[in-house]
């Protein structure tokens, strides 16, 4: 089930019977058609300070989420939609789970042997749990896509970096891969920077182009989601920038899922934020109601540089 | 009992100095080092220094020394035997009446056992290693490596003997005319025995190679093989090169299995089948033997010793520029 506060406003903000949302699939089950069912739940955000509401789609849904490291249980119970084509902030303490949590859309713990999980993400539209045991955890990363906290282009040319996902998804035709190439540094702000050297060495870049390079990486495949870890904390201030920019733009094309310990880069990027304390979400809530008026003590204290 | 009656006799001792409360002022020691103690930390910090440079130079010292006898007596030999004789000449027959003074036969000697064994040391060791660094579960890499790493423990010797008795045996059964003596026993063995090496710094190379690099492959949707391939190896090139240098360095230097398996005679030939000698099977064979000082076949093994060493030196500097050219960032 999804979060229910999120639920009850959703519920209360629904202007009309087409745009009520669906909670989940569960509940709407018995009277939902199959176009209802086609077009996943629903999540309501208010656009202007008015909190006029519309509704969105929702790309993934978290439900009960649970996850061990070995016998150490690092996330609980975790429920929180994931709304389409928005950016979504995990904040909180390090430590709190941020990571993990990250981590489990795109299956990167199947690689540590003793890890587990229980509960779903369901992706929408094919309804498919992402961490469910019959998932192939190719097929996830081959669909979701992810930005690391240091800059890590492998070493080869700055072209093949950004054709490697397309070549590992079996792209051969060489006018094709220098097509996407350029339409994914383009994509990443990066192109104008490196057209008149893509057979350089990515090793050669700054640490923000890196992680442009990175990002483009990962655009060249056309992600449904884009997880970034922490993606500005190893760069300079004016590379932030770029990166916080370029993230507000590529909400046009892609639901983006950003972990940041940077109070104000959450508030700036993100329209949904999710506050995280020792393994539990415990609130989630637009961007702008989180950072204004958050409902908890503990998110409060968070927000306001009170915690620790 | 007795004990704790008498800690708190014993107490009053260090109570009987009252502290100052300041820090500063508490100090009992001169906070600026007088001149006297000044100079003497200088006197010793310059001893220190200059023992470490003698050591330093002792090595540089046993290394130019070894090039000086290599040049000299290579000069004493060159007196007798023009250079261009020395490069050209097929022929390497200095114990013979009739005396031939070309190296080509060893130096191809050496090339060919050599190459062999990479042939089988590089694809082998490398394969090792991606599988051990990349694949093997931590159990099954902390069995192999010591085993492997005990592989290279074996004298020589005895992989000349196996070459010899066991391998040439096993490839005559293949090339039913192959001689007893033959460079490709030799060169097969001295692969197998090289494998460890190039392995082990192998995968030591692969290993460092940052967990945050294969994760940013596997995030692309890549297998197990293809990080493997694609991202590892690249971002290890320079540890891998400097691996295959080595392994190049032990093929070129190996004495024990060539003088066996090989044969010693010189034999200007790139064909593995045939026997040979290569430079080093042939310096034991005379240093075996009880040739007077002075004599130009006794000069004729530092002749041999300083193509030995200048076939080494060019490998070397192709690994270094090599690993230079694909230095990773990180
Ligand atoms: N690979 C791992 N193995 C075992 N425990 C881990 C691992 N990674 C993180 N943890 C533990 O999980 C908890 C959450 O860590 P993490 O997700 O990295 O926090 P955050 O990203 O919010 O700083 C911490 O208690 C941490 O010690
Ligand atoms: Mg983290």
């Amino acid at each position: 089930m999804l979060d229910s506060s999120t639920l009850a406003r959703a519920q209360s903000a629904g202007q009309s019977r087409e745009e009520q949302p669906l909670a989940n699939e569960q509940s709407t089950s018995a009277v939902a058609d199959d176009e209802a069912r086609a077009a996943g739940p629903r999540i309501s955000i208010s656009v202007d300070e008015t909190r006029k509401s519309r509704t969105l789609k929702v790309k993934a849904a978290v439900e009960n989420l649970n996850f061990y490291y070995g016998q150490h249980r690092a996330l609980k119970n975790l429920s929180i939609p994931i709304a389409d084509k928005q950016v979504t902030a995990l904040i909180g303490p390090s430590g709190c789970g941020k990571s993990t949590f990250l981590r489990c859309f795109n299956r990167m713990h199947d690689l540590q042997p003793g890890t587990r999980y229980e509960g779903s993400i369901t992706l929408y539209p094919d309804n498919l749990n992402l961490v469910g045991p019959g998932i192939d955890p190719i097929e996830v990363r081959m669909r979701i896509g992810m930005v690391f906290q240091k800059p890590n282009p492998f070493p080869k040319s700055i072209f093949e970096n950004v054709a490697y996902g397309l070549r590992l998804r079996g792209v051969r035709n060489r006018a094709t891969l220098a097509e996407e190439v350029e339409k994914a540094l383009r994509g990443a702000a990066l192109w104008d920077e490196v057209k008149d050297r893509l057979q350089d060495s990515a090793l050669a870049l700054s640490g923000g182009q890196m992680q442009r390079l990175c990002i483009a990486r990962a655009l060249a495949t056309k992600p449904e989601i884009l997880l970034f870890d922490e993606p500005t904390s190893a760069l300079d201030p004016i590379a932030t920038a770029k990166i916080e920019e370029l993230i507000s733009t590529l909400r046009d094309q892609v639901t983006v899922l950003i972990v940041t310990h940077n109070m104000q880069q959450a508030a700036r990027v993100s329209d949904y934020t999710a506050f995280m304390y020792l393994g539990e979400i415990i609130e989630f809530d637009e961007a702008a109601k989180i950072f204004t008026n958050p409902s908890k003590k503990a998110t409060e204290d968070y927000i306001t540089g009170r915690y620790g | 009992m007795r004990a704790r009656e008498a800690r708190p006799r014993a107490a009053p001792r260090y109570v009987s100095e009252p502290k100052k409360p300041s820090l500063l002022s508490d100090t009992d020691f001169t906070p600026v080092l007088s001149r006297s103690a000044l100079r003497y930390r200088k006197m010793r910090d310059r001893v220190i220094e200059l023992l470490l440079l003698a050591a330093g130079l002792i090595a540089v010292f046993t290394t130019l020394a070894i090039v000086a006898i290599l040049l000299i007596e290579s000069s004493a030999f060159f007196k007798h035997v023009s250079i261009v004789e020395f490069l050209t000449d097929t022929m390497w027959t200095p114990l013979f009446a009739d005396a031939h003074y070309g190296i080509l036969p060893l130096v191809a000697g050496t090339l060919t056992t050599t190459v062999v064994a990479l042939l089988v040391a590089v694809p082998i060791g490398t394969l090792i290693a991606i599988y051990l660094s990349e694949f093997a579960p931590t159990k099954v890499r902390e069995t192999v490596k010591p085993i492997l790493e005990l592989l290279g423990a074996v004298p020589t010797v005895v992989y000349g003997y196996f070459a010899l008795t066991m391998v040439t045996p096993a490839l005559q059964r293949l090339i039913p005319d192959l001689p007893g003596f033959n460079m490709l026993s030799a060169g097969l063995v001295i692969g197998l025995m090289i494998v460890p090496y190039v392995s082990s710094l192998s995968e030591d190379a692969m290993r460092s190679v940052p967990r945050y690099m294969r994760e940013g492959s596997y995030a692309m949707g890549a297998t197990r093989l293809q990080t493997a391939l694609h991202v590892v190896v690249p971002g290890a090139f320079s540890g891998l090169a400097a691996a295959f240098i080595l392994g190049i360095s032990r093929a070129v230097g190996e004495t024990m299995v060539v003088a066996i398996a090989a044969g010693m005679q010189p034999n200007f030939t790139f064909d593995p089948r045939e026997p040979a000698a290569t430079i080093t099977a042939y310096i034991v064979q005379v240093s075996l033997g009880d040739l007077p000082h002075g004599s130009i076949g006794y000069q004729s093994i530092f002749a041999a010793g300083l193509v030995l060493m200048l076939m080494t030196l060019v490998f070397n500097v192709i690994g270094y520029s090599l690993t230079r050219r694909f230095r990773e960032a990180y």
